[in-house]
């Protein structure tokens, strides 16, 4: 196998897609431990990065690898680990730790149906909100969606770019449909990627600090053995990083901080996709495998005369908010096909706020929607009063 | 705030005779975050001695302190990292092995320490304790074990002695305690030492030795902690543990840490148990290139 990057057009799953884009991110350090059906990217990485000058290393359980992951960054390496449902609850308690002490890093999940060890092999979506609220306290994150092995690599190159400019793990929520799914990929050359650099700190160690927002809210980072003496702590931690809990004033500035260098730039971060929205009456919501699988039902009724739209979520967290309140004014309703019995669909109601009705398509998991379960939710959309 | 006193200051003893003048400064000043002091551990406490020791054995080393990074959990030890001016991680509880098992695989020419406590390390971090020490990963661990739950006053540990009252064993423990050498050593550890903080020359000289050694290096500290282990178990100040220590100490180099337990008023067996030639981690993978 070729060393470095590779180029050219490929037949490879979504899960070997998000492991080669990983490397041509640069990406030089992988922790994990094996799960179905995320094991493919551990595989993948076992087999590339020794070649590359980068560590793979099969920890023993999801908690030490989130862990070897914030470690690895630390040590000054791009860093990835994957997973899936089970694993993806372990690995919440030091995602938090991710984000308080703002590591760079991206955390895949490969959903499967749930809970507990549910459906190994099968697709779910039930992990959408643990993404979001899953470790304690309060937090921002981000969270994209991919709905087809392309796509998981242009998200995984994003996804990088996204936690070093913002500091922060990303999240990459696949789903079993798409990480198994084989198609072609094309992988640009490495050269023509915008790949953001970790921004590294400009002043002497002795005026640094590595928690003070700059101008996008952002700290530079130093990484260990650079000469800065870090301290990094999990604790509320002043500019400096010293911890600080004996009264909330640093806790309030951090976490103003935190939450607004996500939703401050929430115009950078997030992105749709859409089609057919100009006229529609009703919108069909949909992100991962369930926006491919809505494509063919919205056809379906549009030749039935029905004007229904497409959005499609690339990124999920944060939300989009002002595209569903925009669109909320102008349709009857939003259509909301996922694999769990309603977690987007909570959102899109929160934002529609009354001025469209939200429909639900669950599904508990195992498939993806049959596309007249989504047919009949759009036909009910426009049958009835808004 | 905890300024180091510019000026030195005759100090009086109980006696009333007085002492020579103190310095203003420590000699490890240099490697401690001074604006950070001072420290939140309690009089008679045994973490100020194993820090000693080990900025001392560090010094012993010659190991650079700009490629040093000391990892921490959670608890009384867990602070070590927020007073070393190195580049210092203050993790979550029980994970501060396999953050430095990343820190050290991104960058192998740090030496990553990880400084924490029996708890931390032994009952919540235990499965990636072992496992550390199975790869033989190429950290050095110094667990200081003072057999309870300091920072969150005074529970029952992994380490408490069968019989021993904590806070939640009030009428005595009734489980059996891990022997923290022995575990070190069956899990494949390639040194393993185990001194009281009594015995701070031969503690120094076994960090230093730790450092120095490729792989899985694991240094347990036996600590006093009076006011919560010495308080539920008759040995009501710092002074009355180190005693203890004195009396009940053995040491044996070379020992079988399998003979290694530590009983409720029993003998302390202290030493260096395991110095292995072994392949570390990190020279398992050039080899395997």
């Amino acid at each position: 196998m070729n060393k470095g990057a590779l180029q050219g057009e490929y037949f490879i799953s979504g899960d070997e897609a998000c492991a080669e884009a990983a490397i041509s991110a640069g990406c030089r350090f992988f922790a994990g431990y094996p799960i179905t059906p995320a094991t493919e990217i551990a595989e993948r990485m076992a087999e590339r990065m020794p070649d590359i000058g980068g560590a793979y290393i099969q920890m023993e359980d999801e908690l030490a690898s989130m862990n070897a992951v914030l470690g690895a960054a630390w040590g000054g390496a791009k860093a990835m680990t994957a997973t899936s449902g089970p694993g993806f609850s372990l690995m919440m308690e030091n995602l938090g730790l991710g984000i308080m002490t703002e590591t760079p890093c991206v955390v895949v999940d490969v959903q499967r149906g749930g809970p507990s060890t549910g459906l190994p092999t099968l697709v779910g979506q039930g992990d959408m909100m643990q993404a979001r609220w899953g470790t304690h306290g309060p937090y921002e994150i981000i969270a994209l969606c991919p709905s087809s092995p392309q796509e998981f690599f242009d998200l995984t190159i994003e996804a990088f770019n996204l936690s070093e400019k913002y500091r922060t793990p990303v999240l990459l929520m696949a789903d079993e449909a798409v990480g198994h799914m084989t198609e072609r990929v094309t992988i640009p050359p490495v050269e023509s990627l915008k790949l953001y650099p970790r921004r590294k700190p400009t002043v002497p160690p002795e005026q640094y600090r590595p928690f003070e927002g700059e101008a996008n809210g952002v700290p530079a980072m130093a990484c260990a053995g650079e000469g800065y003496h870090l301290h990094v702590t999990g604790l509320t931690h002043d500019e400096r990083g010293y911890p600080a809990t004996a009264t909330p004033d640093a806790q309030a500035r951090l976490i103003h901080r935190l939450i607004a260098k996500i939703c401050d730039n929430r115009a950078d971060i997030i992105r749709t996709e859409g089609n057919w929205l100009e006229d529609a009456e009703v919108i069909v919501v949909a992100y991962g495998i369930s926006a491919r699988i809505a494509l063919w039902p919205i056809e379906m009724a549009r030749a039935e005369g029905i004007k229904v739209g497409w959005l499609k979520l690339v990124t999920v967290w944060p939300f989009a908010e002002d595209s569903i309140r925009e669109l909320a004014s102008s349709v009857k309703a939003f259509v909301v096909p996922e694999i769990n019995y309603g977690q987007i669909a909570l959102e899109v109601e929160r934002c529609a706020a009354g001025k469209a009705r939200t429909i639900l398509v669950p599904h508990a998991g195992g498939d993806v929607h049959e596309p007249h379960v989504i047919l009949d939710a759009i036909r009910e959309a426009v049958a009835q009063r808004k | 705030m905890g300024r180091p006193r510019e000026t030195s200051t005759p100090v009086e003893r109980m006696d009333g005779h007085e002492l020579a003048e103190t310095s203003p400064h420590h000699p490890m000043d240099r490697l401690l975050r001074r604006d950070r002091l001072p420290h939140i551990w309690c009089a008679g406490c045994g973490l100020g001695t194993a820090l000693n020791c080990f900025l001392n054995a560090l010094v012993q080393s010659n190991v650079n302190p700009d490629k040093v990074a000391v990892v921490s959990g959670i608890g009384c030890t867990g602070r070590v990292a927020g007073y070393v001016a190195m580049d210092s991680f203050h993790t979550t509880h029980g994970r501060a092995i396999p953050f430095a098992t990343g820190l050290k695989l991104a960058n192998p020419k740090l030496k990553v320490v990880v400084f924490s406590g029996d708890g931390d390390l032994i009952a919540i971090g235990g499965n990636h304790f072992i496992h550390a020490a199975r790869r033989n990963m190429d950290l050095t661990v110094i667990c200081v074990n003072n057999f309870i739950y300091g920072m969150t006053g005074g529970q029952l540990a992994p380490t408490t002695p069968t019989e021993a009252r904590t806070s939640t064993s009030p009428t005595g423990n009734r489980d059996h305690p891990f022997n923290l050498a022995y575990l070190a050593a069956a899990s494949g550890a390639a040194y393993v030492a185990r001194w009281t903080t009594l015995h701070v020359r031969r503690l120094q000289r076994s960090m230093c030795e730790a450092l120095l050694k490729p792989g899985f290096s694991f240094v347990e500290v036996i600590s006093p902690c009076p006011t919560l282990y010495g308080r539920w178990n008759k040995q009501r100040s710092g002074l009355e543990q180190m005693q203890y220590y004195k009396d009940q100490s053995l040491i044996e180099h070379g020992a079988d840490p399998r003979q290694a337990d530590i009983a409720l008023g029993g003998q302390i067996v202290v030493g260096k148990f395991v110095d292995l030639d072994k392949k570390s981690y990190l020279e398992l993978q050039e080899t395997s290139k």
